[in-house]
């Protein structure tokens, strides 16, 4: 019986962690939606372009940041719960 | 079938002594157990290495000081360059005086993180301990700045004159928390890329053990480490940058 309920925990441990990756997903959503609008918004003004890669990759930082957490939850629960 | 890993993706970045060797061959051994503060392990190797390759580029590859450019020295130059105008453009013209640190920080990630990449070498930015430090030295140096700066019209920044008046409040509470979740944020995304992009390496390189497909996996690992050197530069730059947008909240103050 202990046995039955460590491995359930440990099949739920599991199962959180790869949902926890879910997340990524939208991460990637964001991202792909910063840069492609940025690009879209450097075909018709290249000459801007250049100057708006600081806040292109502002941009990209704080979207990746959020997907970086699913991924933190995946490892907490993988090697800290 | 299970093809089980012969090495575990996540043991390389398991913190051990410097110049220890346990024949028990598993992650948690003598080396790694019970480490003192003072004692040397492959984390301040790896970080004396990123400093010592540091003054190597701007001390040492630059003494010449010489009008045309040594190799050394125009991509020391070209650094420095490259980061002042960041730091003027991002900050403003009050923002340069703190340009020192932001170099700092900069070279100092740079270095530690391309040198991780180096085979059987240890990636001391891929731990959040290190990169948590880094992060709230920022969080800790921009908030007594700010105040300094600004006196108590720095808790302006919470309060979004433009916004209306109804959802001020509620815009505070949310400006207040990502301001405290900041350092989390800013320490985590250069620890968590390091590390995702560090594991993704060994876990295609555990692949190899199946002859079949090892020819791909050369080819996979080639590539990824090509990713990974983007992302290492791409990072060391994000943390900077980062770094100056919070010090322009300090530095230009909410009301402008």
């Amino acid at each position: 019986m202990e046995g039955e309920v460590a491995q359930l925990a440990l099949m739920g441990k599991y199962i959180g962690a790869g949902l926890a990756t879910i997340g990524l997903g939208g991460a990637g959503i964001g991202v792909g939606h910063i840069a492609g609008n940025f690009l879209a918004g450097a075909l018709r003004n290249p000459s801007a372009a250049p100057g708006q890669m600081a806040n292109l990759f502002v941009g990209i930082a704080f979207a990746e940041a959020l997907g970086i957490f699913s991924f933190l939850i995946a490892l907490l629960l993988m090697f800290a719960v | 079938m299970i093809v089980a890993f012969a090495i575990h993706p996540m043991d390389q970045f398991v913190v051990s002594r410097w110049f220890c060797h346990d024949d028990a061959a598993t992650p948690i051994n003598e080396c790694t157990t019970g480490i003192k503060w003072y004692e040397i392990t492959n984390v301040t190797v790896w970080m004396a290495a990123a400093v010592l390759v540091i003054v190597l580029l701007m001390v040492v590859g630059s003494r010449g000081r010489a009008m045309i450019p040594s190799r050394i020295q125009s991509v020391g130059e070209m650094i420095y360059g490259f980061i002042y105008k960041m730091v003027e453009d991002v900050t403003g013209h009050d923002g340069v005086k703190y340009f020192p640190y932001v170099m700092t920080l900069f070279l100092f990630i740079l270095f530690a993180n391309l040198l991780g990449l180096l085979p059987m070498a240890f990636t001391t930015t891929s731990h959040v301990a290190v990169t948590v430090v880094l992060a709230l030295l920022v969080f800790l140096g921009v908030t007594i700045l700010g105040f300094v700066k600004n006196g108590i019209g720095f808790l302006g920044m919470f309060w979004v004159g433009s916004a209306p008046l109804v959802v001020r409040p509620v815009l505070a509470i949310i400006e207040v928390i990502s301001y405290f979740v900041r350092p989390v944020s800013h320490s985590i995304r250069l620890a968590g890329n390091l590390m995702a992009g560090h594991a993704v390496i060994k876990v295609i390189a555990g692949f190899a053990s199946l002859a079949a497909v090892s020819p791909v996996v050369i080819g996979a690992v080639t590539a990824i480490y090509g990713l990974e050197l983007l992302v290492a530069v791409v990072q060391a730059y994000v943390f900077t940058i980062l770094t100056c947008v919070y010090l322009r909240d300090a530095v230009g103050g909410a009301h402008h």
